[in-house]
């Protein structure tokens, strides 16, 4: 049964970087029938990806985010199918291209941590822990997108700015598509990761008794959610957006990168709440 | 008939265009009545055959056949300045003769002399003065063949050389510009500053977008009402533009203002109270009106002709070259009109030498048929064709003599050793 679970990790893994590969080549080329071979492709990746987790979870008998490599495939599934579910809604020129690229970044980094099977310590089978962790990994997920839009965005108004017309600016889409993008995102994201919070905090107090520690986790999850906050409220009051929005997307994605290293796999070992 | 002799009469043209004459002296004789009072007040000039009356945002041109010389020019600079006439305004206006005249009225109409190279608005404009002028009674044998002429001249350089495609370029690069900024147009809010031609040009592509509406703001409100009534948009007066800006997404600014009309000063405010929403400026006017510096501020997007021009892939080069085409057939052009003119020239001296040999035919007939009282009508009639044949005898070799041949100076010299071999020079004309 393990070894069945390694040998559909190996699949997820070939049919995201295929997907990628596929979605850079559309990029390239603007081909669209290679647009279409991709999108099937982005499909099945979502599916093997939740294949996997659900194969995890019925050896573990817990949901798989006991570790830094089950965390991490879990922001990637997010990832994928939160971008599924976009596209299904909006239509961003070439979308695709960066997010895929971002999941098979996202599942070679899940690779190459331990995917060894380890029942996870009594502290860890709470039913909150999953809540919380899930919630803010499908948090992370719609802020993900929001960084690729940012990135996307980023490149396309430099050329607009500086009138000189290169690779990107037929190939990307318009400014506007891509600061609704943002909006929507942060919409989301924002809700997803106050609920994260609220469910951490509850997971908190089950196990430690208090609603709230001042542990670098905690600081580092309320400065992200700050950072969320101020994006939003700053949007729908004064009108921030644009290139401000989408600098913002990209440092509050980076934020939450060093976050999760931090949190999932710091340096010194243990991770996921074990200490 | 009046003497027509060689260069008995000019064609002389006087104007004032964007580039000879800032908006404020060409709004004083853009004569805004239309041309109604030009055209008859060039027909009262002495010694005016034939006139045309141009007048556009961007030149006013009148068009004179008729005696030549510096009476003629004086007339013809009161006409433009009334009595406000002074040295500095004569400065302002540039004058043409015969194939000068010939050569920048084709420039014109090919559109080698607009403000954007390669429209095509200046040919329906040239079209409507002629009619005015045809109607008026105002053209004659060389403008009626002269202004025809100019439009064959512009759909032959359109056709030949790629002149036009950059000024359709125009405004399809400012749609696609657009797009790239608000996705779709479809409800987007259009302003136009300045409701010259440049205005209508850049709106081209921009109507079939399915824009929400069109709003025109200009100096002279009738104009923009002119304007924003071909749009089913709609005018307003000049103080209202900042507050119009506010509602605008997209802005194209075409006025003949000297110096920038909008700063970025202005702007940071309406940038504010808009939250933000992103504002798409066109500056074509040249000079420009809009401070370049508002493509700095966040959500502003701020492009000038040569930007929108750059973005198609006609080069400068490769439009200097379509206009050195361009050139090459307007001057091409000039010369066989000029060579028609010449014949026209030729013509007096055909029609002098017949009338010359009929006259003396028929002062002979009469003489000799006073002496001879029983002449019959049919002898009468004989006698007629008999004087007619010698005459059609001896004027055919001369008249080979002068149509044979179109080389310019070659054909002067005919008529010069015909006019004086039978003395046409030496003596009054015979009327």
């Amino acid at each position: 049964m393990e070894r069945m679970t390694y040998l559909l990790f190996d699949a997820v893994l070939a049919v995201t970087l295929l997907t990628a590969v596929v979605y850079l080549a559309f990029f390239i080329r603007q081909n669209s029938g290679l647009r279409h071979v991709a999108r099937i492709l982005m499909m099945v990746s979502g599916v093997l990806q939740l294949l996997y987790i659900f194969a995890r979870f019925s050896i573990l008998g817990v949901i798989p985010l006991t570790n830094p490599h089950e965390a991490v495939v879990f922001f990637a599934c997010a990832t994928t199918w939160a971008y599924l579910t976009f596209r299904w809604r909006y239509k961003v020129k070439n979308f695709g291209a960066f997010v895929s690229l971002l999941v098979a970044l996202l599942l070679l980094l899940a690779a190459s941590f331990p995917t060894a099977f380890a029942p996870p310590p009594p502290v860890l089978r709470s039913l909150w822990l999953p809540a919380h962790a899930g919630l803010s990994l499908a948090a992370y997920s719609f802020f993900s997108l929001a960084f690729c839009g940012g990135l996307m965005y980023l490149l396309q108004e430099r050329e607009l700015k500086t009138k000189r017309f290169g690779y990107f600016f037929s190939r990307l889409p318009s400014l506007d598509a891509l600061d609704q993008l943002n909006s929507h995102c942060l919409a989301i994201g924002f809700i997803l990761l106050t609920m994260g919070i609220i469910s951490g905090s509850l997971w908190l107090s089950q196990v430690y008794g208090v609603y709230w520690r001042w542990g670098e986790k905690e600081v580092s999850s309320v400065v992200i959610w700050l950072i969320y906050l101020l994006q939003l409220h700053q949007r729908f009051t004064v009108g921030w957006r644009g290139k401000r929005a989408a600098v913002m997307a990209v440092i509050g994605f980076a934020i939450i990168v060093l976050t999760l290293v931090l949190v999932v796999a710091p340096p010194g070992g243990a991770g996921i709440h074990g200490n | 008939m009046a003497t027509e002799t060689p260069l008995a009469e000019h064609i002389v043209l006087v104007g004032v265009n964007h580039t000879t004459a800032p908006v404020e002296i060409r709004e004083k004789i853009a004569l805004a009545t239309g041309y109604d009072q030009p055209l008859p007040a060039l027909r009262q000039l002495p010694g005016c055959r034939e006139c045309f009356f141009l007048s556009t945002c961007n030149r006013v041109e009148a068009l004179i056949v008729g005696a030549g010389g510096n009476e003629a020019a004086q007339a013809l600079a009161a006409f433009f300045f009334g009595n406000e006439l002074t040295e500095s305004y004569a400065n302002f206006l540039y004058r043409y003769e015969e194939a000068a005249a010939v050569s920048h009225l084709f420039t014109v109409a090919s559109s080698l002399d607009s403000m954007i190279i390669g429209e095509t608005q200046i040919l329906g404009q040239l079209k409507a003065a002629y009619r005015q002028a045809a109607e008026a009674g105002c053209t004659g044998a060389v403008l009626n063949r002269l202004l025809p002429k100019s439009f064959t001249v512009a759909k032959r350089v359109r056709s030949e050389t790629g002149i036009g495609l950059s000024a359709v370029s125009i405004s399809y690069a400012a749609v696609e510009l657009a797009k790239k900024i608000f996705g779709s147009l479809q409800g987007k809010n259009v302003l136009l500053i300045g409701a010259g031609e440049m205005a209508e040009l850049a709106m081209e592509h921009l109507l079939n977008q399915k824009i929400a509406a069109v709003t025109v703001v200009n100096r002279t409100l009738a104009r923009a009402e002119a304007l924003a009534e071909r749009f089913h948009g709609q005018a307003v007066a000049w103080p209202e533009l900042l507050a119009r800006i506010e509602t605008a997404d997209i802005v194209i600014s075409s006025t003949g203002a000297t110096g920038l009309i909008l700063r970025k000063e202005d702007v940071i405010p309406i940038m504010r109270r808009r939250r933000n929403r992103p504002l798409f400026f066109i500056d074509i006017a040249v000079p420009r009106d809009l401070d370049p510096a508002l493509n700095e501020l966040a959500n502003t997007y701020l492009y000038d002709i040569d930007d929108l021009g750059g973005i198609v892939d006609v080069n400068r080069g490769e439009r200097e070259k379509e206009a050195v085409k361009a050139r090459r057939i307007v001057a091409e052009e000039t010369e066989k009109f000029m060579r028609w003119r010449r014949s026209l020239a030729l013509n007096p001296t055909i029609l002098q030498l017949r009338r010359h040999i009929e006259d003396i035919s028929a002062r002979e007939l009469a003489k000799t048929t006073a002496r001879m009282p029983g002449l019959s009508e049919a002898d009468y009639a004989a006698l007629e064709r008999m004087l007619a044949a010698v005459a059609g005898k001896i004027l055919h070799a001369p008249l080979q003599y002068l149509k044979q041949g179109d080389a310019a100076p070659e054909q002067e010299n005919k008529v010069d050793v015909i006019r004086r071999v039978f003395g046409f020079d030496d003596e009054e004309p015979v009327s």
